[in-house]
């Protein structure tokens, strides 16, 4: 193998800004896309856990529909078809937005990433036991207080990890984005490797910047995890046996 | 809204179906060993073994298929020093991201067993180990398929002509968008929740 390194490009114009830029582009799509997935999912998850049969169904629709087609074809369907469903006047002012692929990659990954969240919300709510609630409110709690007091607070701390994993999940799907033309980090190296034919320099960045948010995701999670765990607050998968 | 061309299109979607779904097969039935190994190594007592194995598993999880496939596409014909067919590097490329996924479902399900049937000794990693194992994993294994069958869409990007990039191919002649790509999103979504089907059957079958 021959290859000769050259990683100073990596600093030159334009290659330094496109990078910076990138990389920025990347985070930012990632947090929009996973905090719009969140609030998704919340309401999601909840419908799968209530009693109406009805509600029930319409979750798992969801679920099923968005978790069994894959991204990339989502983001097709979001960028293609979509606008051609809705009223013209809609499609009018969305056509002529700044950056319809980043809208569109941004609702995307968050209905995609929702329904994924929305099984891992749920797991969380079946995994608190039912005997939680009753003694919250045979201690006078009001039912909105045992939720804010009681169910909330344990069941986020149940979720942490699963939490971190999807974030990281949608972190890495923000590279499908380039599929409809967003330029985050992978698009960037890609373009710097297509104009200077410096390939593994160009992917030792965007490998660098998924491998290094992804420790510190993982660092700053566990450090939350402890920092909220409640001594013997019984974790999730030994509440059973 | 036209129908027509579908239906007048419906033989080269379909032999695009079969080009993902022989992607999927290769890639799963080369990473699976593969990432069976490498969970293996990770449970290794040798520092170095384990060491390599989890940087492996780590590394590869940490980065989108999509990066590791530019990265594979650039590299294979860089050290085997000769043109390679596109096909050629995406098949590697698939293989050594997926076996990171599979070994840590290894991982688990051997892990679910028990370690102390482990350090029983060696020879009970085949016969008792591995079979408990394969049955705990079994519903984990269905649908990381069904991610690898997802993740042949990835393939696009290539110009490899897999279902979605025959699918674009088409809209893109005969300006039928729509179309072609609702259809495509049904074709995914029939085969994606038949398998994850399977796969809860198997999770019932086994609690």
């Amino acid at each position: 193998m021959r290859y000769e390194f050259n990683w100073g490009l990596l600093w030159r114009e334009p290659y330094f800004d496109w990078i910076v830029e990138g990389i920025l582009t990347t985070f930012h799509l990632a947090l929009l896309a996973w905090i719009l997935a969140l609030c998704l999912g919340i309401v999601i998850g909840v419908l799968r856990v209530t009693n109406s049969r009805l509600l029930r169904a319409i979750g798992t629709t969801y679920v099923e529909v968005f978790r069994n087609i894959p991204l990339i074809v989502q983001l097709f369907l979001w960028l293609y078809v979509v606008p051609q469903m809705l009223p013209r006047e809609f499609s009018f002012w969305w056509n002529r937005l700044d950056n319809v692929p980043y809208w569109t990659a941004m609702i995307g990954i968050s209905f995609y990433t929702s329904a994924r969240l929305a099984e891992q919300i749920r797991s969380a709510l079946r995994a608190i036991p039912p005997g939680q609630f009753k003694a919250g409110l045979s201690t006078g709690l009001t039912q909105v207080q045992v939720y804010r007091y009681v169910i909330v607070p344990y069941a986020l701390r149940i979720i942490i990890p699963a939490l971190t994993s999807e974030f990281l999940t949608v972190f890495k799907n923000t590279a499908l984005a380039l599929t409809i033309g967003v330029i985050e980090i992978t698009a960037t190296t890609r373009r710097i490797e297509a104009w200077s034919f410096r390939g593994i320099e160009a992917y030792t960045v965007a490998s660098l910047t998924y491998i290094a948010t992804t420790i510190l995701v993982i660092l700053f999670m566990s450090w939350l995890e402890r920092r909220y765990q409640i001594p013997g607050l019984i974790k999730r998968g030994e509440a059973r046996v | 809204m036209d129908w027509q061309v579908i239906i007048a299109n419906f033989p080269l979607l379909m032999s695009g179906l079969v080009k993902s779904l022989q992607l999927t097969v290769v890639s799963v039935l080369f990473s699976f060993p593969l990432g069976c190994l490498i969970a293996i190594g990770r449970l290794s007592h040798r520092r170095w073994l384990s060491g390599a194995s989890t940087a492996f598993v780590n590394v590869l999880r940490s980065n989108p298929l999509i990066l590791i496939l530019f990265w594979f596409y650039f590299l294979v014909p860089l050290i085997t020093g000769r043109n390679v067919n596109d096909l050629t590097s995406i098949i590697v490329a698939f293989i050594v991201f997926f076996a990171a996924y599979f070994a840590e479902i290894v991982r688990s399900g051997i892990q679910s067993v028990g370690v102390r049937q482990i350090q029983a000794g060696l020879s009970s990693m085949r016969h008792i180990v591995l079979p408990q194992a394969i049955r705990a994993m079994l519903p984990a294994l269905i649908t990381q398929c069904i991610v690898v069958f997802q993740g042949t869409t990835v393939v696009y990007v290539i110009g490899y002509s897999e279902l979605l990039h025959t699918a674009a191919s088409i809209a893109e002649r005969t300006v039928r968008p729509v179309e072609l790509y609702v259809t495509v999103a049904a074709i995914y979504f029939i085969v994606c929740y038949s398998a994850s089907r399977i796969a809860r059957h198997f999770e019932k079958g086994a609690a």
